[in-house]
């Protein structure tokens, strides 16, 4: 049992940070660089990713003994596609604003590659609890990943956070960072960042392994 | 030991057992079901909301650019040149027909019309609520209802004063005849205004300043000559 655990609580944070699909896998690049204007559109969009990823990977999962494998993409896209459907009323019916501000977005986390390599990759093999604790915390990792682009991208392209101005009247936004050049310029400077950490990282361990062999 | 790693290499050379046809059209036919009821109940669970928030939204347009209207209506201005009233129910626009919103104010009095208008700017289509004042003939107030334009420029028409003061008496005359606009509503260069129908642009965001005055000019173009002879019928709120 507790082995059981140990492993479901691997799985979730490995979505998180090891293999945080923004920062380490870089996909569904497509949402990460075009919502991540602001900081609320960028969480929003996480969580709206979030929620269909885990509703996606509780249902594959719960029929995956009976999903025959000649049809299982077609089934997929069918489950990922009726939650994405039901997020897109609830948007609607959550703020009119936020709908427009995400735009086609929303309606393209159908074609999100996280959500469906999620299902085949992992909830297709595995019980419905780990399933969607895996698809939560690859959900999370998704929106830590967004948030970290969008709050960068909002503070410097427009001085605000969640729409509350951060600094005096004298500061000229830097629009560049709030279209679209600016999405790769501060992706970019975050994937160094998370390179840098994983150099250093290596670095640190490398010395001990080699006074181990030498001795 | 070698007998049982045989056997199974032989099981997995063969082809893999299919599917029969049956399970395959069962579990499509499932999923089907299930992924209906899940969207069917998610749409009717949000339909209230999601139409409440519509309205509000049109109301709170509509009273950006008609500051005093308290209360709004909706009409339709057909093509033969009658005007009815949209039920609550109604979503769909017949063909060839003009939307527009009839602003009233506490005392249910007519305080102005608004109407939507789009023109290509220079990302995408602008959309554009504008107000208008029977008295005088003219477009008092604009909104944008959506734009994908530049940041920090195209955007500059939603905050810039002095292009924004073009909209406080911006003549929209019909000809005597009522058939069209006397003047083509248009946006000039900055700095070259020299007509009460002309609009002055914002200067490095021409393209969506024309865009403005476009989207008036064909909607004004298609509202105006059905929508003024029959004014006095909505002078009062029915």
């Amino acid at each position: 049992m507790n082995t059981a655990q140990c492993k479901t609580w691997d799985e979730f944070t490995e979505g998180i940070w090891r293999q945080n699909p923004v920062f380490v896998m870089v996909l569904g690049m497509c949402p990460v660089l075009a919502v991540s204007v602001s900081a609320v559109n960028a969480l929003s969009m996480g969580l709206a990713t979030m929620f269909v990823l885990v509703c996606s990977c509780g249902l594959v999962s719960l029929l995956r003994r009976m999903i025959p494998k000649e049809v299982r993409i077609a089934v997929y896209i069918v489950i990922i596609a009726t939650f994405v459907t039901a997020v897109d009323y609830a948007i609607q019916a959550i703020s009119l604003a936020l709908y427009d501000a995400l735009g086609a977005f929303i309606q393209l986390i159908v074609v999100n590659c996280i959500i469906l390599g999620r299902a085949e990759a992992h909830a297709a093999k595995n019980p419905p609890v780990p399933a969607m604790f895996n698809a939560a915390g690859m959900g999370i990792g998704f929106t830590i990943g967004l948030f970290a682009l969008g709050a960068v991208r909002e503070v410097l392209g427009a001085g605000t956070l969640f729409g509350i101005t951060l600094f005096g009247a004298g500061f000229q936004p830097w629009v560049i960072m709030v279209l679209p050049p600016g999405g790769f310029f501060v992706l970019g400077a975050w994937l160094l960042f998370f390179a840098w950490l994983e150099r250093r990282k290596l670095r640190r361990a490398a010395p001990l392994s080699e006074a181990g062999q030498h001795v | 030991m070698s007998d049982h790693r045989v056997i199974p290499i032989v099981e997995q050379a063969s082809p893999p057992p299919e599917s029969p046809t049956g399970a395959m059209i069962r579990t499509l036919g499932l999923v089907s079901a299930i992924c209906g009821l899940i969207i069917v109940g998610a749409y009717q669970g949000t339909y209230d909301a999601v139409a409440a928030n519509k309205r509000i939204a049109t109301e709170r347009a509509v009273f950006k650019v008609l500051p005093q209207a308290k209360t709004i209506a909706e009409f339709l201005a057909q093509p033969g040149g009658g005007v009815s009233k949209v039920g609550a129910g109604d979503t769909a626009i017949p063909p060839g027909s003009v939307k527009f919103f009839a602003a009233y104010d506490e005392a249910g009095k007519l305080a102005g019309i608004a109407a939507e208008g789009v023109a290509k700017g220079y990302a995408d289509n602008v959309r554009i609520m504008f107000g208008y004042q029977p008295d005088c003939q003219c477009v008092v107030g604009i909104g944008v209802v959506s734009m994908r334009e530049t940041p920090g420029i195209g955007d500059k028409i939603i905050t810039d004063k002095d292009f924004l003061a073009n909209f406080t008496a911006l003549d929209v005359k019909l000809k005597a005849d009522l058939s069209a606009l006397a003047n083509e509503v248009k946006a000039v260069k900055h700095g070259s205004k020299s007509n009460a129908w002309q609009i002055d642009a914002i200067s490095g965001a021409t393209i969506t300043s024309r865009a403005v005055g476009k989207a008036i000019n064909d909607s004004a173009q298609a509202l105006l000559p059905r929508l003024v002879p029959k004014l006095d019928t909505l002078a009062t709120k029915s």
